[in-house]
């Protein structure tokens, strides 16, 4: 029997905010000099002490419904979780529950075959992020720096049947927390975290079966990586007549499989009631349409307007549209510039990038203008410099900086289109290697190769390649005997 | 005679709040319960057919602050009140069944 998996994915995600969720204490916790050094009365839970909603998060939060297609609820609440662990101060976490700031939204993804499909997104809410424990080997240690930090829990229908559009969904959620500021998308430290709920079912059934909950998702190797590991366990257990236990799991980044945690199974009853200490919040058309207006041009939006606009294909425009930042700059250089969009394409997914991968440099730390990138590119395309000189100059003007027209005169790397100076160049080349030509005419023809790399040798790349190549074929056939 | 609230539900609840419950004082707390629990069961007689569910009993709405950060508490008056602490972090037990 064929099966296949029911996924339904929650992230959270920290919000960008100045201070903690419900006190004046600073979120920056990534910058605390020391632990237990952002904190307050509120939280750390001491007695009598009461939050207020940070208007800010609320904003973001509601602008992160909107960018996923929710409508946001005029009337929503906060309740609390009630739960007893060391790194939640209070005995509870304050969290939205019957009524979330955003619910019933949708995003498309891709299911890893060009397929597009709607996956919903059943809410938005927002709640407090917890201390950090430190475990040590018979005791551990809290700092609650991290207390308190606003959390946005963004919720999916299981309308996900592949793995691939699991991390198509995430990835897209990722980009759009990204685009609209909220959050740094930051894995490394923690700021976006994933889990999964996952099922598995026989092909064409439209049941749902037992599920089981990954936590601890910290990445997105770990994100696919989990899911396979959990979808080929149900499958097993099902083909050996087994039944599917629901449960929490933790996912062993280590070992590579996922690990039951059952113990806390029966902690799993949170008692949620509203919370006495806030007043529900109550939302105007007129401030839902600000924050509406906040909205900057999304991923989705972006790729569509770049394929129609530049002529770029989907994955190209996918690509320029993944990051803000980058596509910002792209488009930036293309109006600077003189040169075809997709040529611009081309240098920035190639060599720019390949620049940024090899120096661990991310596009928020590229310095180099957009305006001098175009004056480059400009200058490939009028064929003042050949294409390998281009990226001789890319690499000076990272290093450096500077002015792309003076490095190319610095450097002499004008270069040759005179047809008189290369025919001179191919011509001593033929002469100088007879039996080479006699090889390629007798048949061998990938020395064609070879002799090309004998003129950009001796001109030192400068040669125009067509002009070189076109020669070079005409002088060779001269040769057949 | 049975109770609202029987003595497997007083052991769950206690689980949950970590708290350590004999099976004498589950047998009282569980008479103890059921009587509070039945005392508010006289709630359901009113009829609430058309009354909205109630989140806020001062009649408030829309309290928010500004984001701005203000000056946090010092931390060794904080750690004044933990009960143990090791460089500047609060000690607690290891948590079992924890990973
Ligand atoms: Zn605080």
């Amino acid at each position: 029997m064929k099966y296949e998996p029911v996924i339904g994915l929650e992230i959270h995600g920290e919000l960008l905010t100045n201070s903690k969720m419900f006190c004046s204490c600073s979120a920056d916790y990534g910058s605390a000099p020391e632990p237990n050094s952002n904190i307050c009365p509120v939280c750390t839970g001491l007695p009598g002490a009461m939050p207020v909603v940070n208007k800010k998060a609320t904003e973001l939060a509601a602008l992160v419904g909107l960018a996923l297609n929710c409508s946001i609820n005029k009337h929503n609440t906060f309740a609390r979780k009630n739960y007893y662990y060391p790194d939640l101060p209070k005995g509870y976490q304050i969290s939205q529950y019957e009524l979330p700031i955003a619910e019933k939204g949708f995003l498309e993804v891709n299911d890893g075959s060009e397929n597009q499909l709607n996956v919903r997104v059943r809410r938005v809410h927002i709640e407090e992020d917890t201390a950090k424990l430190a475990h040590e080997k018979n005791y551990a240690l809290v700092d609650f720096n991290r207390a308190g930090v606003p959390l946005l829990e963004i919720v999916s229908e299981p309308d996900i049947r592949t793995v691939e559009a699991a991390l198509d969904y995430a990835t897209k959620v990722r980009a759009i927390l990204r685009y609209l500021g909220v959050n740094s998308g930051d894995m490394e430290k923690g700021v976006l975290r994933f889990e999964a709920n996952i099922s598995v079912r026989p092909v064409g059934s439209d049941e749902f079966r037992t599920r089981t909950e990954i936590k601890n998702l910290n990445s997105f190797r770990a994100l696919v990586r989990a899911s396979q590991y959990e979808i080929e366990r149900q499958i097993k257990i099902y083909e050996e007549g087994g039944t599917v236990v629901q449960e929490t799991l933790g996912w062993d980044d280590a070992r590579e499989v996922t690990t039951s945690q059952r113990s806390k199974e029966e902690a799993h009853d949170y008692r949620y009631f509203p919370e006495p200490d806030l007043p529900p919040l109550q939302l105007s058309d007129a401030w839902i349409e600000s924050i509406r207006s906040q909205l900057p041009e999304l991923p989705e939006a972006k790729t569509a307007r770049f394929i129609s606009d530049f002529g770029l294909t989907p994955s190209e425009a996918r690509f320029l549209t993944s990051e803000r930042t980058l596509a910002d700059y792209f488009e930036n250089v293309v109006a600077k510039s003189k040169s075809p969009a997709k040529t611009i394409h081309s240098w920035i997914a190639g060599e720019f990038m390949r620049y940024l991968n090899d120096s661990g440099l991310s596009i928020d730390d590229v310095t180099l203008a957009p305006e001098t990138l175009a004056k480059l590119i400009d200058m490939v395309t009028d064929k003042t410099i050949g294409a390998s000189a281009g990226k001789t100059v890319l690499t000076e003007l990272f290093k450096n900086g500077g002015d792309p027209a003076q490095i190319v005169k610095e450097k002499n790397l004008l270069q040759m289109t005179d047809v008189n100076a290369i025919q001179e160049i191919v011509t001593k080349i033929l002469n100088d290697n007879p039996k080479e030509v006699d090889e390629y005419n007798a048949g061998k023809e990938t020395l064609f190769q070879w002799f090309m790399g004998q003129v950009a040798r001796t001109t030192k790349g400068k040669a125009d390649p067509n002009v070189a190549k076109e020669l070079m074929v005409k002088g060779l056939e001269e040769r057949k005997k | 005679m049975t109770q609202t609230i029987d003595t497997k539900t007083v052991k769950h609840v206690a689980f949950l709040v970590r708290l350590g419950i004999s099976e004498e004082e589950a047998q009282t707390f569980s008479g103890q319960f059921s009587s509070i629990i039945d005392y508010f069961n006289m709630l359901n007689e009113v009829d609430t057919e058309n009354v909205p569910p109630a989140s806020d009993i001062a009649n408030a709405e829309n309290v928010l602050r500004e984001d701005v950060v203000k000056p946090s508490m010092s931390r060794e008056e904080f750690l004044k009140n933990a009960p143990n602490s090791e460089r500047g972090y609060v000690k607690v037990p290891t948590v079992l069944g924890d990973e």
